[in-house]
């Protein structure tokens, strides 16, 4: 898809390394996508795939990338300024993990805030957490007084303080029982409608992302096996065989699909 | 909230004190305060020492109304009395002087120096070992280098060479306690940063665009902590043997100075026909020992936050 005005995230030849000489891996290879803007494009793969690390590239959680990465018609570097930070955030997948255990829900959201300069947060925090469903009594609890659920709604308050464009979901529902996935994802449905974000979903889960996306790109081995629209998933259609395992890898166990599962490299 | 279940329903004070709904910042942290006093207070043996520790900073304070003598005039016609002879409860020492006065007045001496070195070696120590943890790469290595260096002196060794050099004093004797107590602060601080800091809601708060500093502070410090407190406690009887083994040398508070250690010191001449005179400054030395180490233990427990209250 060539670079417009609607681009809101631009990726073109991704490589992502960790680590140097023999004991290094090559997490992202040669990926290129482009993201509208207030789509959700979602990144599909199994564990192991380097779908994760594309976010913590675009993110700048992982430095030693190369390629390119624009943001807005804009090509980040390196190091990120704030005024990244103010237009794409991030959600993570274990909202047991990617809250302070010692902040309260208060100074969590607040946070944000006061890094950026932020006037009255207090109302905004009040706001933000009528937004994702949160009454006043959350806002003076701890992370250990929460439950899963209501944790990654704080989560993703969080990442909404700073009212950015493009929020980037790391598996947001893969932590939580399958009542409260629906429940966020729904949530997440409505504030993609109310603050017309762009989403860029990661997520192994193909039931998920056929009904969150609009479009995907199934990963491999850090490569782009294939792009879809979310009908051709839904009609079963994809063309690549990987996909293709993928696909019947979901519809449940069964002994005969499991001896014919191939490696893909 | 596994805290409160086992009370029964609580009003005014204490429902307030245990809300799950705060209602402000303050409240919160006194929600979270009480609740880590419960937990505590669950534990006999850390409130025993808890109590020393109380009456040990009692005593320091109060001694000046509760001595019944003056613990350096000299009165060689009472001297080397028995414990209960003459209003002398523990008896006199060799100038005699009432050993309880000493004793008393020696307790500030001891918090002193207990004081002195917990405000440096610690404080120094979370520094070094979170800004070394957190940052990675050379300053780490300078860092830590220089805590192996630290840490490859021994204690009491550095402290006489400190004495030697700057003459003999208790403030001395801290710089050389302090001195050579902060390496492990500093190497604990790091192996929990270095837990922490790969952790998602420390990558949450970087992506939020915070500084390096701000995350060492107000992230990655308060959940070190508790283990630096834990450790600062069972540390103390160290501190506090140190600092009267150097009394005992000599090399600490002088006389007449009323030191336990030093009183130590002196009683040695006359341990095996005037026990009281060595053996009182020796209790109390072990008695506020282990009440710092009853205490340690009990804050490790209520303080550990892998035991998810």
């Amino acid at each position: 898809m060539p670079e417009s005005s609607e681009t809101a995230l631009l990726i073109e030849h991704l490589d992502v390394r960790f680590g140097k000489g023999d004991g290094a891996v090559h997490a992202v290879r040669d990926v290129s996508v482009t993201v509208k803007r207030g789509e959700t494009f979602g990144l599909v793969g199994e564990s192991g795939s380097g779908k994760s690390t594309v976010l913590r590239a675009i993110s700048g959680l992982a430095k030693d990338w190369t390629g390119r990465i624009a943001v807005d018609g804009t090509d980040l570097g390196k190091a990120r300024d704030k005024a990244f930070y103010e237009k794409v955030q991030m959600v993570f997948q274990d909202p047991y993990g990617s809250l302070h255990p010692r902040h309260t829900v208060d100074r969590t959201l607040g946070e944000p805030g006061r890094i950026h300069g932020i006037t009255d947060v207090g109302a905004r925090i009040e706001s933000i957490l009528r937004d994702v469903g949160l009454g006043p009594e959350f806002r003076f609890r701890f992370p250990h007084q929460l439950s899963g659920g209501q944790r990654q709604r704080v989560a993703i308050a969080r990442a909404l303080m700073l009212e950015p464009k493009i929020l980037l979901l790391d598996e947001p529902t893969s932590a939580l029982d399958v009542s409260v996935q629906a429940e966020i994802l729904n949530l997440l449905q409505r504030l993609k409608r109310e603050f017309g974000l762009t989403y860029i979903l990661v997520s192994h889960d193909l039931a998920v992302i056929a009904h969150m996306c609009d479009r995907l790109a199934v990963m491999n081995s850090g490569r782009v096996v294939e792009e879809l629209t979310a009908d051709q998933l839904r009609r079963a259609e994809p063309t690549d065989r990987y996909t293709k395992q993928l696909l019947t890898a979901s519809l449940g166990y069964n002994r005969a699909t499991a001896d014919s599962l191939l490696t893909f490299d | 909230m596994s805290s409160a279940s086992n009370h029964t329903p609580p009003s005014g004070l204490a429902a307030w004190l245990t809300s799950e709904t705060p209602h402000s910042r303050g409240h919160a942290k006194c929600v979270q305060l009480y609740l880590g006093w419960l937990s505590l207070a669950r534990n006999p043996l850390a409130m025993l020492g808890l109590a020393i520790v109380l009456i040990l900073i009692a005593a320091a304070l109060l001694a000046p109304w509760i001595a019944p003598y003056d613990p350096i005039s000299q009165d060689l016609h009472r001297r080397l009395l028995p414990p209960g002879t003459d209003g002398n409860l523990l008896g006199t020492d060799e100038l005699g002087r009432d050993i309880l006065s000493r004793l008393l007045y020696g307790s500030r001496i001891t918090l002193y120096v207990v004081a002195l070195v917990v405000v440096t070696a610690p404080v120094a120590g979370l520094i070094v070992g979170t800004v070394a943890g957190y940052a990675g790469g050379w300053l780490d290595v300078v860092l830590m280098r220089l805590t192996d260096i630290f840490l490859a002196f021994p204690r009491l060794v550095l402290a006489l060479a400190f004495v030697a050099a700057l003459g003999p004093g208790i403030e001395n004797a801290v710089l050389a306690i302090a001195l050579t107590s902060w390496p492990p602060y500093a190497r604990i601080a790091r192996a929990e940063t270095l837990t922490i800091r790969n952790s998602d809601f420390i990558s949450a708060i970087r992506l939020q665009g915070a500084t390096a500093p701000r995350i060492v502070i107000g992230h990655v410090m308060p959940l070190c902590l508790s283990s630096v407190i834990v450790r600062v406690t069972l540390d103390m009887a160290g501190i506090i043997l140190t600092a009267a083994g150097l009394g005992f040398l000599g090399l600490g508070a002088q006389p007449p100075q009323p030191e336990w250690g030093a009183m130590i010191s002196t009683g040695r001449m006359f341990i095996l026909d005037q026990w009281w005179v060595a053996a009182m400054p020796g209790l109390a030395i072990f008695t506020v020992s282990l009440g710092f180490n009853l205490l340690g233990d009990g804050l490790r427990d209520a303080l550990d936050p892998r035991a998810g209250r």
